[in-house]
């Protein structure tokens, strides 16, 4: 069996236990055995905190990074944000000595050294290049009989120069993992548009994000979906979340269920919508969960 | 500003080492090749729903050397980081490597949005940038879970590494609430 730390980051233990948990589930079944990373903070996230002063970002997500070095495996996240902020931290702490070097003498004084012995792993990418889509098939014993739109999110392919996932443009891993679990990838207006929430926009102008969120909401409604997956938590936030205060605001109503693909996942393995915290997202669509139950069987 | 606002820019208003400083950084050497071609703005995202934002003319700033219209634009914070302008860009400009530099520059000239001051406090107190709540140690019970995360959350040790860090860096003093 596979060992891999897992990374919580914040939005997942924080705000959707659901995915930690799914997350848990599906990669046991699949062989993969995750190690809880002990003491492991925020990421810190990409846009905002790097923004703000980078070797702060870079000492704290190489300590994350680092405290997985010391369990001698490599780190999963089930984030974009955090994989942009841990894989760019990582690649340029092992690149460039002299950061690395300043880097160190800050973890020195918390009792850490930063070595570049592992890699930092995306769950979407891991599955497809270490697991690989026909073992992820051979997993579902009940096939996911959904319309389904991916929302891949930024920075699990961008900036390529870091990621090596092949085309930005129009990548399809994440559709061939999807369509593994049975389900149909179908394709809608700009699907690899983003979602609005980074680089602190969410944060700092709640209502510009909030449009580009509704657009992504209104073109994956247009194509006809069951619900939209995506691969992050933070983008899952901004989308579920997000449709409580699209409608405060702008007075739109989509009732959009957001799915997050160890979710999915553990739909095909036979795991109920409440296992897996499904419900507990903050659009409720009770039509959906009733859906998704006959999956495993109609029980 | 917009591009249709016209405004007289003085030579000797401008601040040459400006562009110079923000090149040194690692990943915005290539500043100085952007030949406004506007394929950054055409294909933004964020530009689609607020026109007012437009990369291209932040980065005509930049090379300009306009140092403080620059570090005080109301749309320097527009940008969701998302990368397609830098994956698109001819000249292989790294946009956002570089925003996120005169961003960086914004802040440690104390210049900065109060509600990221917060989010950073937040960051910096409890180590998570988003905390748990009451709503959610509920939700982890329902679901068989512990009540709280094994990140620093659980762990007060780690939680002293994170302040520590946060400390040696100034990153505390930094970001505080402004009097």
């Amino acid at each position: 069996m596979s060992e891999l730390s897992f990374f919580l980051g914040c939005i997942a233990p924080n705000r959707y236990p659901g995915i930690e948990k799914a997350t848990k589930i599906v990669m046991e079944e699949l062989g993969v055995h995750l190690k809880e990373l002990k003491g492991a903070s925020c990421c810190p996230a990409p846009g905002v905190f790097r923004s703000f002063d980078k070797i702060t970002w870079l000492a704290l997500a190489s300590r994350n990074v680092v405290l997985s070095e010391e369990m001698g495996v490599d780190l999963l996240t089930v984030c974009n944000g955090c994989f942009g902020s841990l894989v760019d931290a990582n690649n340029q702490l092992k690149e460039d000595q002299d950061l690395r070097a300043e880097v160190n003498k800050i973890l020195a004084e918390v009792g850490h050294e930063f070595k570049g012995t592992i890699r930092v792993r995306h769950i979407m990418e891991y599955l497809y290049d270490d697991v690989g889509v026909e073992k992820v098939k051979e997993s579902i014993k009940y096939p996911v009989d959904l319309k389904i739109a991916v929302h891949y999110g930024c920075h699990l392919i961008k900036p390529s120069k870091e990621r090596h996932l092949g085309s930005i443009e129009n990548p399809t891993f994440f559709d061939e993992l999807v369509e593994a679990t049975g389900a149909t990838s179908v394709m809608y207006k700009d699907k690899n548009a983003c979602c609005g929430a980074g680089g602190g926009v969410r944060t700092s102008s709640l209502e510009t994000a909030l449009k580009l969120a509704r657009a992504k909401i209104e073109h994956a409604q247009a194509a006809g979906v069951d619900c939209i997956v995506d691969a992050c938590p933070f983008c899952h936030l901004q989308m579920d979340v997000g449709q409580t205060e699209i409608e405060k605001k702008f007075g739109d109503v989509f009732n959009m269920p957001i799915v997050h693909y160890s979710q999915l996942l553990g739909l095909g393995m036979g795991y109920t919508p409440q296992e897996l915290g499904i419900d507990m997202n903050y659009v409720k669509n009770d039509e959906f969960i009733a859906k998704i139950e006959k999956i495993g069987g109609g029980n | 500003m917009s591009d249709t606002d016209m405004k007289v820019i003085k030579t000797s208003d401008l601040d040459l080492a400006f562009r110079e400083e923000i090149m040194k950084e690692h990943g915005a050497e290539k500043l100085s090749m952007c030949f406004n071609c506007t394929g950054c703005t055409a294909g933004c995202t964020m530009a689609e729903h607020e026109p007012n934002y437009n990369i291209r003319q932040l980065l005509r700033m930049a090379n300009l050397g306009m140092r403080e219209e620059l570090l005080n634009h109301p749309y320097l914070w527009n940008c969701t980081t998302c990368y397609k302008c830098q994956e698109r860009c001819p000249q292989g400009v790294h946009n956002v490597d570089i925003l996120l530099k005169i961003r960086t520059m914004a802040v440690h000239s104390g210049i900065m949005l109060d509600k990221h001051r917060k989010v950073a406090q937040l960051m910096a107190n409890t180590g998570h940038a988003v905390p748990i709540n009451d709503d959610n140690k509920e939700k982890r019970k329902k679901l068989g879970m512990g009540e709280l995360p094994e990140t620093v959350h659980k762990y007060p040790d780690a939680l002293e590494e994170v302040h520590k860090i946060v400390r040696i860096t100034g990153f505390d003093k930094l970001t505080e609430a402004q009097s």
